[in-house]
């Protein structure tokens, strides 16, 4: 590992021991104009959060798509609950490589075809989001009971039916939970997305960034932001993931 | 506990009932409002109405073919064959495609099913089949052209300066200094070796023939050194990709563990160090690795360094947070036991502690080396390193969409690789247990 570190400190643009006593300037230079121009904070926080509800919408916008897809796929890439049992490698094999596909590729080529803005994003992580899911959901559907679908298909429901109304109340609690989990990491995802041009928060932080000095107090509000988000997005979804897991009885079955 | 009267039954009943209503239709249908809502927000019908289908044709088609470019200088007179018109695919002197003639005036250039191109002495031809011959005439005046009659097989586009001629085998633009023919080829072009290697445009058998013959090393060198497709450099920057992502994870596991101990309940009985270490936990991994890239850039440069550095500072936040859950879960026993032989509290550590948290603590650092994988692909992106740099430089040519394919080809082989590798190991520790610990 120390070999590593020496590697990859050979392959920066500048040393680990040389920038160790500057780790601070850029903080400090930011905190300081922050301070001086500190009355105006509380407007700036206003100011960016249509991209902050933007990023969160991303986010959650994805999450959803991910986990409804995710979950259908996973049903049918499950062993007993599949429509067409021959497929189950196939789609399989399309959750790894959704789920090996880093949201960067998509975003960029999206941005190519349809120009910046939010949609790339969305279905970049969306794209993700439904490998990951997927592969998760399908372990929750591993440990699911078959007796409810045996008993459903005996009266004559269809593939839906039997998912729907079989499956899924059993697996529901741990779908969510995973899904909560999975808004978490996509509210991330998305504040990064927008650095390399998708839009939102971390459109804005870039574009301050890249404006330098004079222009650090919007950095700083948009550091302020995107870490509230981040750890009160965190702090609920691991509240109620805590709750689906130990939770009152009633609230589990649905 | 209520009686168990009918009435209490039957308002139970119907507040069942009014729960699975809303589930059944409160929940999807505040979905379908929220993705209406989105879809408003976010314009998707303007912006999918203005996708640019340029864009996207240029992208696929390029993703699996290639273009050579067929170039007179109309002023000189001097022709140049250059695959995808880079320098570094120019054709020597003397080595011609076989689909090109040289001429004493200029050149010939057959695109394939009738479709023929004359460079003529001072004027340009092209032989459309079932149309006829389109001719023209570059000067300093601009660009004369004469057309047959009838309806154009294709696309041309003529203006005073610039003619320019898209037909299915190829592309012809004229301006006043150049003449220039595209042609199509199906395939990644000089992906093994480059023109001036001797080993190009060899068949298979007659390269492994040369490589028994003891040449092994100057074929691996010119296929490694491709300047074209630069494999070496692609081979290394995945290599940095995977050593920031190790150097993250591992890292933070080493920097997490002694702090995971001050913030597990049961090995610090004062509170307030408990507190500030979970709250320390909690912001370096609210601050998220986004910013923390930012601030380690201005101060270590661009490079993989700072990456592994961002990584490794958000990851001791999740991992100093998980490893204490899993401190506080132990099974004190043990502990006792190798106390009861008279251990010392470093072995009693060692011995009663690490153990049995190792294989959990093992696993789900191995799993997070393996989405950091990802991640360092994002975060090359941003700081400048590995392979995430190298595929944002492929894209802002707008170009080499056939780089581009082969990085992301290269990525997800990686990812599932890791992937891979990082399942195997952790079922092996965890044996029996649940194989997705998160």
């Amino acid at each position: 590992m120390v070999s590593g570190f020496i590697v990859a400190d050979d392959r920066n643009a500048g040393g680990f021991w040389d920038g160790l006593d500057k780790i601070f300037d850029f903080p400090a230079e930011v905190v300081n104009e922050a301070v001086e121009k500190g009355s105006g904070l509380p407007a700036l926080l206003v100011k960016f959060m249509p991209s902050l509800i933007e990023t969160i919408n991303i986010a959650l916008v994805s999450t959803l798509v991910g986990a409804l897809l995710g979950a259908i796929l996973s049903l049918a890439a499950t062993r007993g609950f599949a429509q067409w049992p021959q497929l189950i490698p196939l789609w399989r094999r399309i959750l790894d490589v959704m789920r090996a596909m880093p949201e960067i590729v998509i975003a960029l080529i999206l941005i190519f075809v349809l120009g910046g803005g939010p949609i790339p994003a969305m279905i970049a992580i969306s794209f993700h989001t439904v490998g990951a899911l997927g592969k998760l959901f399908s372990e929750v559907n591993e440990n699911a009971s078959i007796k409810p679908v045996d008993g459903l298909a005996s009266v004559g429901a269809n593939w839906w039916q039997k998912m729907m109304l079989g499956v899924v109340p059993q697996v529901a609690p741990n779908y969510l939970s995973y899904a909560l989990l999975r808004f978490e990491i996509n509210i991330r995802a998305s504040a990064i997305l927008g650095f390399v041009g998708a839009g939102g928060i971390g459109y804005d932080l870039k574009n301050s960034m890249s404006w330098g000095k004079g222009r650090y107090d919007e950095a700083a509000a948009i550091f302020i932001l995107l870490f509230l988000t981040i750890v009160i997005v965190d702090q609920i979804s691991s509240y109620f993931r805590n709750r689906l897991t130990y939770g009152n009885a009633e609230e589990v079955t649905l | 506990m209520s009686e168990l009267t009918l009435s209490n039954t039957k308002a139970h009943m119907d507040r069942l009932y009014l729960k699975k209503r809303f589930f059944s239709f409160g929940i999807p249908s505040i979905i379908i409002l929220y993705l209406i809502y989105i879809v408003i927000t976010f314009d998707v019908i303007n912006v999918a109405k203005s996708a640019s289908a340029t864009n996207a044709r240029t992208l696929v088609g390029d993703s699996y073919s290639y273009k050579t470019h067929v170039r007179r200088d109309n002023r000189s007179s001097e022709i140049s064959i250059k695959i995808e018109g880079e320098k570094k695919g120019a054709y020597p002197e003397g080595m011609t495609p076989d689909w090109v003639n040289r001429t004493s005036v200029g050149a010939t250039v057959d695109l394939g099913g009738g479709h023929l191109i004359i460079f003529d002495d001072g004027f340009v031809t092209y032989d459309i089949p079932s149309y006829g011959q389109v001719w023209a005439k570059p000067s300093r005046r601009g660009v004369e052209t004469r057309l047959p009659d009838g309806e154009f097989p294709g696309e041309i586009n003529a203006s005073k300066n610039r003619v320019a001629i898209t037909t299915d085998h190829g592309r012809l633009t004229i301006t006043r200094n150049n003449t220039e023919v595209f042609k199509y080829h199906f395939g990644w072009e000089l992906f093994f070796f480059t023109l001036d290697s001797p080993y190009y445009g060899k068949s298979t058998s007659q390269i492994i023939n040369a490589a028994f013959n003891g040449e092994l090393g100057e074929i691996f060198r010119d296929f490694w050194y491709n300047k074209m497709w630069r494999h070496a450099d692609v081979a290394w920057s995945l290599v940095e990709t995977i050593l920031m992502a190790f150097l993250g994870s591992f890292g933070a596991a080493v920097l997490a563990l002694p702090l995971a101990f001050l913030a597990a309940k049961n090995f610090t009985p004062l509170s307030s160090i408990r507190f500030a270490m979970r709250r320390f936990f909690d912001f370096v991994r609210g601050v998220d690795a986004l910013i923390w890239t930012i601030l380690l850039a201005r101060a270590f440069g661009p490079g993989p360094l700072t990456g592994a550095l961002a990584i490794l500072i958000t990851d001791t936040g999740s991992f100093g947070k998980m490893f204490s859950e899993a401190l506080e879960n132990i099974d004190e026993k043990q502990v006792e036991g190798v106390k009861s032989t008279g251990a010392s509290p470093v072995q009693r550590y060692r011995f009663g502690v690490l153990p049995q948290v190792i294989p959990v603590l093992l696993s789900q650092v191995l799993y997070y080396f393996e989405s950091n994988t990802r991640s360092a692909t994002i975060i090359g992106a941003i700081t400048g390193g590995g392979i995430g740099l190298m595929l944002t430089q492929a894209m802002i040519t707008q170009k080499d969409w056939e780089e581009v394919t082969y990085y992301i080809i290269l990525i997800i082989l990686m990812v599932m690789l890791m992937d891979w590798i990082s399942g195997k190991l952790r079922s092996r520790l965890i044996k029996g247990g649940a194989s997705y610990e998160l």
